[in-house]
């Protein structure tokens, strides 16, 4: 079987230089915490988690903050214990460089843990349902970037059954090594959170998929596994090619599965998590912690001590920097992320988020400088390169022209913004900044429908109503008029009456025989 | 060739009878022109346009009696998909400045509002809330922008603010527009 999967490989991709060394000479070290903690509301894809504290408030470490506020959505808890001085618009970590709401935590210093929940030790026995609510309560998302509500991905009820378990610990990105020392350091719980992962969706089998650049922490995943006598979980060495850790290619590259365009995963069978997120999971349910600090990598020839570090959730950038060591004379720019799918940052005053894998402090000759565009000579290296099998070119020659139906029709969404098209193209054509030009004006545009369809529905419900309303009003006047004739009908007894009646009718026909008079007969 | 002639013959008017009777039992309902115009106008029901609302407009266009450039709400953009859908040239807007104005909402000053009911009943998408004597509030998400409430206000305390991007709504800028880029090698 594991011979067999040596025949699988995905499209394209690229050879990088991996720069892991730099950042894994030492062993994960914990910074302290700081004295103010910033928790942007939204971490996570989905809606953002709306807050249960007051300025003001006391908070104790691992206390709920901000609740989930829908399905997709992610909860946020205090990283310490202290008081929370600000909930309002802060500098998030976000190419746009906005402020959004976040929560602000100043340390006591005391780092108490507020009553955590009871550890679920006896997993295998309870409901998934339960389980499920655990990893929902601990505001769980998928650490290796995309940072998607765990929650949501494990609950896979009502799709195709899951067979396999695919964990990512690929880490294919140059620079980034935070994978590859939690596994070095605390494989017992990848494993651990390994098994309710499978026990969560039923998973017959488990494929670890770790790059060959990667040995140590293949070795103590395989020690961690024969321990744990845990036999249907297999650790599969893939060759180092940007970008296997992609969830699509690295499927394709343990199984053999195609996921479809548009399609999930668990359209084939399959489930993919990160190996952080496979820890943070154990976390949860074994020992009831709330997702409140993760490992980070920091590195780059701008920073004195590159390595791998163990920050709570809310830390400044600049502070992770400074406790790591602190710039070097080298740096030239800041990147959240790789060097491939990272942006740059403005400045380091942002807070490090569950999303938040690596600070690279860029040199000069780690990130060149952009050499001017040039025109496309369609030479299609960046078609052979392409992991996702798209025609770059195309997509991008839409998008320059702002034909995003044409560049949707060249699938557009499929791209998953791995820059490898951009690294070869030789017209130094920056090809990803177009496609997330294309995608955001799309979905700018899709919102925009979404709204004008709402004011078309609430303009016409209200049309229909004036006009509701005013025959209702003229049904009234006719019901009211009418009883008043009746009346008159029933006081026809008294001859008086009726004599003035017979006199005024008379006048109206008089009046309605004469044609030229527009007036009405019969008015009042 | 008599056979021929025969088969073609009553082949015609097999299919001339399927054309008829689909275009009875299949008759669209409505005015799908009007249709698909309304569905590229932003809704915004201002009248900038000189019509009292966007279907009204829509329904000009259809039959010819309107330009297509008079909607400042939907600016360039709708201007060049309504040119398309029906075929004429594109012209420029009839008022650039408009169209130039940055996406608001309408805000009530709350302290301020004497609870009169006017803005309500001049909301064409119901998006104040509100009742006599109380103050009135207007619902964000279902502002259309129109700015048909701020007449009516005898206490002027109606404002319009502009919306600024979030980072969940924020445009990646077009790649030539922008001088220096980062990250991607
Ligand atoms: S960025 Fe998109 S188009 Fe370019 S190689 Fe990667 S998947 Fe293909
Ligand atoms: S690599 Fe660049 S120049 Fe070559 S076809 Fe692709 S976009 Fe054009």
């Amino acid at each position: 079987m594991a011979d067999a999967r040596k025949d699988w490989s995905f499209h394209g991709g690229v050879h990088l230089d991996d720069h892991k060394a730099e950042s894994t000479g030492q062993p994960v070290r914990r910074l302290p915490i700081p004295d103010r903690l910033t928790l942007p509301l939204h971490q996570h894809i989905g809606l953002s988690a709306e807050p249960v504290v007051r300025v003001g408030d006391l908070v104790k470490k691992g206390q709920l903050v901000a609740q989930a506020s829908d399905y997709v959505s992610a909860s946020i808890h205090a990283p310490t214990s202290g008081r929370v001085v600000g909930i309002g618009p802060q500098a998030v970590p976000h190419p746009s460089g906005l402020y959004d709401a976040c929560i602000v935590i100043e340390s006591d210093g005391k780092d108490a843990w507020t009553d955590l929940p009871e550890p679920m030790t006896d997993y295998a026995t309870l409901p998934t349902a339960d389980l499920r609510e655990r990893i929902r309560w601990a505001g769980i998302v998928g650490l290796g970037g995309a940072a998607f509500p765990t929650a949501v991905k494990v609950n896979t009820s009502g799709q195709r059954p899951i067979d396999t378990l695919v964990i990512n610990a690929a880490e294919c990105e140059p620079y980034i090594t935070c994978d590859d020392m939690l596994m070095r350091e605390q494989a017992a719980d990848v494993v651990e959170g390994i098994g309710i992962l499978r026990h969560l969706v039923g998973a017959r089998q488990c494929l670890i998929g770790i790059e060959d650049n990667k040995p140590e922490a293949a070795e103590a995943l395989r020690q961690a596994l024969s321990t744990k006598a845990d036999t249907g979980t297999e650790v599969v060495v893939i060759p180092t090619l940007y970008p296997s850790g992609g969830e699509k290619q690295l499927i394709r590259l343990l199984t053999g599965r195609e996921v479809p365009s548009h399609g999930l995963p668990a359209a084939v069978g399959v489930l993919c998590q990160n190996v952080a997120t496979a820890v943070a999971v154990a976390d949860a349910v074994l020992r009831g912690r709330p997702l409140i600090e993760r490992v980070i990598t920091v590195t780059g020839r701008g920073v004195r001590q590159p390595g791998n570090f163990r920050v709570a959730i809310g830390s400044a950038a600049d502070f992770v920097i400074a406790q790591s060591g602190g710039y070097s004379d080298a740096v030239r720019q800041l990147i959240l992320g790789g060097p491939m799918m990272g942006f740059a940052m403005q400045h380091d005053q942002v807070p490090v988020t569950k999303a938040t894998n690596c600070l690279l402090a860029a040199a000069q000759d780690e990130v060149p400088a952009h050499p001017a565009e040039r025109p496309c000579i369609r030479c299609g290296e960046c078609v052979k390169v392409c992991p996702a099998q798209l025609l770059p070119q195309q997509i991008f020659w839409h998008a320059r022209a702002h034909d995003f139906d044409k560049a949707q029709d060249y699938h557009l969404f499929d791209c998953i913004e791995c820059g490898c098209c951009a690294y070869v193209c030789p017209a130094h054509i920056p090809l990803v900044h177009y496609y997330r030009f294309a995608k955001t004006e799309i979905w700018a545009q899709e919102r925009e429908r979404e709204k004008s369809d709402l004011a078309r529905r609430r303009h016409e419900a209200r049309v229909a109503r004036i006009e509701r309303l005013e025959q209702e009003r003229k049904a009234r006047l006719r019901q009211k008029k009418e009883a008043l004739e009746q009346k008159s009908g029933e006081s026809a007894a008294d001859p008086k009456k009726a004599a003035i009646e017979a006199a005024m009718r008379r006048v109206a026909a008089k009046k309605a025989a004469q044609p030229p008079e527009p007036e009405t007969p019969g008015g009042e | 060739m008599i056979t021929a002639i025969l088969t073609i013959a009553g082949l015609a008017t097999l299919f001339g009878l399927i054309l008829g009777y689909s275009a009875i039992r299949f008759r669209v309902e409505g005015d799908p022109i009007a249709d698909q115009i309304d569905a590229l106008l932003p809704q915004t029901q201002c009248g900038q346009c000189g019509f009292a609302g966007c279907r009204p407009y829509a329904e000009a266009m259809a039959t010819g009696e309107a330009e297509i450039n008079r909607c400042p709400p939907g600016g360039e953009a709708t201007m060049i998909a309504l040119a398309e859908l029906l075929g004429r040239d594109p012209v420029a807007l009839e008022d650039e400045a408009a169209a130039e104005k940055p996406k608001s909402v309408a805000y009530i000053v709350e302290d301020e509002c004497i609870g009169c009911t006017l803005c309500i009943q001049a909301c064409p998408v119901d998006a104040i809330m509100g009742a006599a004597k109380q103050m009135h509030t207007v619902i964000t998400d279902e502002c259309t922008g129109c700015e048909l409430c701020l007449p009516p206000c005898p206490v002027e305390c109606i404002h319009m603010q502009p919306l600024g991007a979030t980072p969940q709504t924020w445009k990646w800028p077009y790649p030539a527009d922008t001088v220096t880029e980062a990250g991607h090698g």
